[in-house]
């Protein structure tokens, strides 16, 4: 079994596991369901939206909402709703894709750490915190120095941002499991380290870095819209929410709902993100273990 | 099969075991007993290659399996070994296992690893292994998670994952102590039988006297890293030389008499940073004279047995 495979049958039991009671409560069922509906929008935005993201009508620039753009149009005359609809899909496919490669990233360089010890833990620990105290903001614009703003660096950037917590929050489960009673056993049977490792260390180390996960997720969509608003990420016409503020912004007083609904999409987005984990971190019971990571 | 001589183990500047020596062939069990913190899983981590895991070191001494050397063995060999020709039985089996696999895939993998079975061999071994531990039904225990089973349940599956690549020796490091009394018994009993039917050479390590009256061919007394007496069980127990073992026989709880006594042993096992100096025993010895303090006793041999004491021929001629 590999590695990929394992990490499918580790989710897999996961889910069956605590995605379900996730839901269980009023909380979790609206909150989840939001994040389901969302990312069933995101995938399916170009049929769900009713114009054209990118379509421009300099007659109607600035319409109220109203029939028949509901969220109202912006400077160029661009559909509010359809561009908020698109901009879902930016923000979700830029946090989680970059929150995935920081998980990936964290989780090996965690449990080596863990596992091994000595020098090697100590060299990899000392370079990630250094990525901790770097600002998110400050990441992001190394990144754009160096490949130009757009959602290439904005993904690497959010990735770097929260590579520091997966790892720690990695290391410090295996650090506590490699000391449990099991594992003594399995090296008393004779099991090699990548054994030990990928089979009954992980697979016990898994559950709260995905919860982390999940929550980082809605803090990635945040930084996504900041580095956006700031004009060093989605570059136009690609449809971001934070780039939709940002031009908003110019005419806050004469078309209000240009800045208003991608925050509002933002703002909902990342509550219904935070009470869904915290119904997750409930329904797995692992509180007392994402402290001290 | 297994023997050790004089062995002796060192973290840092701290000699927590020295002058360990005992041999066990097949079919035969041999019982080290003491008190907590005496290095009896102390000797059981060295014999299967686990002190650099924590730190420690062997300084002297030989662990002979087989007719070679343990202790020049690499960490690559010794991996064989473990689980495949030397099992060890822990004291907890409550959390022996993995939470999160089945029975079945944990002990499919022992015999996977050292036997190279397949996925459908190794079920098969599995299931006649845990049938034979007396575990009712074990295609439907393989389909169980750790947290469905009772103590002594877990045992045997403890029990059944040191056996599954057939060892030769094993090792039960206070199999019982984490189980119910009524579950004590059978466990011993099952050990006994295994010893019996799979030709094993057993090492069990106890504090409990009345165990190793029952079960063992041989004894090896500890205190404070050190072995104090050895010998044959009868021996041991008809005529204990050493004023430590016959305070530790004294001291099994004997019939429901009011009037009795429970008898202990006055005082406290040293810990390793103040070993005493001469005999280890004499602050808590009714026994001692001024000779204990200062000269460490050399063993006075009779017969097969033999006992640490200054005074073993006196102890001799005035059984406590």
């Amino acid at each position: 079994m590999n590695v990929s495979q394992m990490a499918i049958r580790s989710l897999d039991a996961f889910a069956r596991m605590s995605i379900g009671r996730a839901f269980a409560s009023g909380v979790g069922m609206v909150a989840g369901g939001f994040l389901i509906l969302l990312v069933l929008v995101a995938i399916f935005a170009p049929w769900i939206a009713p114009f054209d993201y990118a379509a421009q009508n300099l007659m109607n620039a600035n319409a109220a909402p109203g029939w028949p753009h509901l969220l109202g149009t912006d400077e160029f005359g661009r559909d509010v709703l359809s561009r908020v609809i698109h901009g879902a899909r930016t923000s979700l496919s830029v946090s989680a894709t970059a929150i995935a490669i920081s998980m990936a990233a964290g989780m090996t360089l965690g449990a080596a750490a863990g596992y091994f010890g000595g020098f090697f833990e100590r060299a990899v620990m000392t370079v990630v915190d250094l990525t901790w105290s770097f600002p998110d903001i400050l990441i992001a614009l190394i990144f754009v120095a160096i490949i130009g703003p757009g959602l290439t660096s904005t993904t690497f950037a959010i990735a770097i941002a929260y590579l520091a917590q997966f790892t720690r929050l990695t290391r410090a489960q295996i650090v506590r499991l490699k000391r449990e009673t099991f594992i003594e056993a399995t090296i008393n049977l004779g099991a090699k380290p990548s054994h030990i490792l990928l089979k009954h260390l992980m697979p016990n180390a898994i559950a709260p870095v995905i919860v982390v996960g999940m929550l980082a997720i809605g803090d990635g969509i945040v930084l996504e819209a900041t580095l956006g608003f700031f004009g060093l990420g989605a570059q136009p016409p690609t449809p971001s929410w934070g780039a939709m503020m940002s031009s908003g912004t110019a005419q806050l007083f004469l078309s209000p709902w240009v800045i208003i609904f991608p925050g509002v999409a933002v703002a909902v987005t990342v509550i219904a993100v935070n009470l869904f984990g915290d119904e997750l971190i409930r329904a797995l019971d692992i509180r007392d273990r994402l402290r001290g990571a | 099969m297994l023997s050790v001589r004089d062995l002796g183990v060192a973290f840092g500047a701290v000699q927590p075991l020295s002058g360990v020596s005992f041999a066990v062939g097949k079919g035969e069990t041999l019982g080290i007993v003491g008190e907590s913190g005496s290095g009896k899983s102390l000797t059981a981590m060295s014999v299967m290659g686990l002190l650099p895991l924590s730190g420690g070191r062997i300084t002297g001494g030989k662990v002979e399996f087989d007719g070679q050397d343990l202790t020049k063995l690499s960490e690559r060999a010794y991996r064989k070994l473990r689980g495949g020709r030397i099992g060890l039985i822990t004291q907890n089996p409550m959390t022996s296992l993995d939470p999160l696999k089945k029975i079945g895939p944990q002990v499919d993998d022992v015999a996977k690893l050292h036997m190279g079975l397949s996925e459908q061999a190794a079920r098969a071994r599995t299931e006649e292994i845990l049938g034979t531990l007396r575990i009712p039904e074990p295609a439907l225990i393989c389909e169980r998670y750790p947290h469905q089973m009772s103590g002594g349940m877990k045992q045997r599956i403890v029990i059944a994952m040191a056996l599954a690549a057939d060892p030769d020796v094993l090792i039960a490091d206070e199999p019982t102590t984490a189980l119910d009394v009524t579950v004590q018994a059978q466990i011993i009993r099952l050990l006994d039988d295994l010893v019996k039917e799979r030709d094993l050479a057993l090492v069990l390590i106890t504090h409990d006297m009345s165990v190793v009256a029952q079960t063992c061919d041989k004894v090896v007394v500890m205190y404070a890293g050190r072995a104090v007496e050895h010998g044959p069980v009868e021996t041991i127990f008809d005529r204990p030389r050493h004023p430590y073992t016959q305070a530790l026989i004294a001291c099994i709880p004997r019939g429901l008499d009011e009037a009795t006594r429970l008898t202990g042993i006055e005082g406290t096992v040293p810990t390793v940073v103040n070993y005493p100096s001469g005999c280890p025993f004499h602050p808590r010895c009714p026994r001692a004279e001024a000779i204990c303090a200062t000269d460490p006793p050399g063993f006075s041999v009779e017969g097969d047995s033999a006992a640490a004491c200054h005074f073993a021929e006196v102890a001799d001629a005035q059984p406590a």
